[in-house]
């Protein structure tokens, strides 16, 4: 024990002795969580919508007055010609065109079926399918007005299907209150595995991880006296991320904060046990570098901070067993929208106490106190 | 060898990396309290050897004794009763003199009360009080060398490694530096240093001359000097060394 508590001291002193350490622990969270949660954001406001409108009857004037009076639409022009329309697309003057066929109301007070286009600049395969929904979702609620308008025409008008939606846990949509959480898990992740790893290595280019081998110091103390301190240091930057999250996104906290903490206390040491692992690897700060960042891209990608994991192909979602960031996204949104509590956390904790035996035994086995 | 108690024994210490045989064969002893040199040219295998002793790489074959204990099934005693100081700088350059005696003191289990009045000890044999609370970083390095093998010996080890201990240093300083290897020498400790400055060799008591991963010599220097006709260690050293492969090819 005394052992450790040298160690420790060492550490500390070295850690806030390192010019560049408070800066990281301070401004990191704060300047993460304001830029990304804010330039992050998947909701679209304006989509610029150009109309094609060839039958010019009230119908259709009607239809893009719905466009007009949502909050998602902007109308930046009119036009007769899909050519021209087209080459909006190809500007990047428009998103996304409208084109109303001639003859469009005459069908419809028929009580026949008809089709209008809407074609979309889907460069970007997100925005695309967001603007596909939104206008999908007017279009269909204006349809059902006129079938409900004209129950008693001549046309049947059958049974109606509507739906009225309930967003649960989320219910303005606030994109920002998705982002936070995730922006917490990436912050201690980045935290705890990297500052852990590049550590251990910067004693292996200093040297002194040498006369640290020929001490009495055991394996298991030097790790340990290595990772509590980042351990610190990362709960302390998931409060402190809260608090920020806190005050200026207003996030939820529906769940116990105790849970979350403990649970996070397990995930650091899977992030640490990383860290270490990556240390026993490499031999330089370099290289320490090029290998977080291989594997903190790939769990950051995958993790559903961006895109929804659900909508991974199979393999993929089976690959994600052994990233650790996907597990933890998941606890922390789990407590913090939803109020989740252990029960129903179960098979993530189990998931991570079994990732961090494995990730622990593999990095203690590499790290050896004799070369070859 | 009876009346003297030997410390450190090998047997036949064979070391290989791959195709390559760093160590080829090695038998010595160090006896109790001497100071025992182990010189030869850069990659003739002394700091192999040395790691091996210290514990810090595993012998291929051989029987090597260190401080009384096995260094393949007592790793772990050895490094209780050892001090090492390597050619590589080993104290913290973001911890001052002060922190750095305290760590290393207090991970050989010194009691917490003693580690104050033996640090302050040690600086003003040193005459090193004033720097206390620098950080080493910012200390000359002849400076260092010096602060380094007195933390080395601050658990009072049976034996001190010192692997090129004066290299880069100048030489009043490393004068100095000998002064503290004897006084270390005096109370107890056996030293075992590998170099290649052959006056150094004449502090020694014993010197082990290696040339490509064999012992060519090992004596007294003023036995060697006498084997070898030579008029100092020097030119024993250049008469062993043109029997290397190294300078024939």
């Amino acid at each position: 024990m005394r052992t450790i508590f040298y160690i420790l001291q060492k550490e500390l002193i070295q850690v806030f002795r390192n010019k560049t350490m408070l800066p990281i622990i301070f401004i990191l969270p704060i300047a993460q969580l304001i830029i990304l949660v804010n330039a992050a954001n998947m909701e679209m406001k304006r989509i610029r919508l150009h109309v094609v409108d060839n039958d010019l009857s009230s119908t259709s004037r009607e239809l893009v007055s719905k466009f007009e009076g949502a909050p998602f639409f902007e109308i930046t022009g009119f036009s007769f010609s899909e050519k021209y329309a087209d080459n909006q697309l190809l500007t990047e003057n428009s998103d996304a065109v409208i084109i109303i066929p001639k003859g469009f109301e005459r069908e419809l007070t028929k009580g026949n079926n008809t089709a209008l286009q809407i074609r979309i600049n889907a460069i970007n395969g997100m925005v695309a399918g967001l603007i596909n929904g939104y206008s999908g979702q007017i279009i269909a609620n204006y349809s059902l007005e006129k079938q409900k308008g004209k129950g008693g025409n001549s046309v049947k008008p059958g049974g109606v299907v509507d739906i009225s939606y309930s967003f649960w846990y989320n219910p303005d949509l606030n994109y920002k209150i998705y982002m936070v959480p995730g922006m917490l898990v990436l912050l201690v992740t980045i935290i705890g595995m990297f500052l852990t790893a590049i550590n251990i290595v910067r004693e292996k280019e200093m040297g002194t991880i040498e006369q640290i081998n020929v001490t009495p110091i055991k394996k298991y103390q030097f790790i340990i006296g290595k990772m509590i301190p980042f351990w610190i240091i990362a709960m302390f930057e998931l409060v402190f991320g809260l608090i920020i999250g806190k005050l200026l996104f207003d996030i939820p906290i529906q769940g116990n904060l105790f849970v979350l903490f403990s649970i996070a206390g397990l995930y650091l040491i899977v992030a640490l046990g990383f860290g270490l692992f990556i240390s026993t690897t490499a031999n330089t700060q370099q290289q320490v570098m090029f290998v977080s960042f291989f594997f903190l891209l790939l769990f950051i990608l995958m993790s559903g901070l961006f895109t929804p994991t659900d909508s991974m192909p199979y393999w993929a979602q089976q690959v994600n067993v052994i990233n650790p960031i996907a597990v933890f996204l998941e606890v922390v949104r789990m407590i913090l929208l939803k109020g989740s509590g252990y029960s129903d956390l179960i098979p993530q904790i189990i998931h991570l106490t079994i990732y961090a035996v494995i990730i622990m035994s593999l990095a203690v086995m590499r790290y050896r106190k004799t070369g070859a | 060898m009876a009346e003297k108690e030997i410390v450190i024994s090998v047997k036949n210490l064979v070391k290989k990396f791959g195709a390559f045989e760093a160590n080829k064969n090695l038998s010595f002893h160090v006896n109790k309290g001497e100071i025992f040199g182990f010189l030869g040219a850069n990659g003739a295998g002394k700091t192999t050897a040395m790691k091996i002793l210290c514990g810090l790489s595993a012998p291929t074959s051989g029987e090597i004794s260190v401080a009384g204990y096995d260094v393949y099934a007592q790793r772990e005693k050895i490094k209780r009763n050892i001090g090492y100081m390597s050619q590589k700088f080993s104290l913290y350059e973001d911890l001052t003199v002060m922190e750095n005696i305290r760590f290393y003191a207090g991970i050989y289990g010194i009691k917490k009360n003693l580690i104050k009045t033996k640090a302050l000890e040690l600086l003003e044999k040193l005459h090193f009080l004033e720097m206390a609370n620098t950080l080493i970083g910012s200390v000359p390095l002849g400076w260092k060398q010096k602060l380094a093998f007195s933390i080395a010996i601050i658990h009072k080890p049976e034996i001190v490694f010192l692997d090129e201990p004066t290299g880069g240093v100048d030489p009043v300083t490393r004068r100095q530096f000998w002064d503290l290897i004897y006084d270390a020498s005096n109370r107890g400790i056996t030293v075992f240093v590998t170099t290649h400055y052959m006056d150094e060799a004449e502090y020694c008591d014993r010197v082990c001359i290696m040339v490509d991963g064999r012992i060519d010599a090992l004596d007294s220097p003023d036995n060697l000097k006498m084997q070898f006709n030579a008029a100092n260690m020097d030119e024993v050293f250049i008469k062993l060394a043109r029997n290397s492969d190294y300078e024939k090819v």
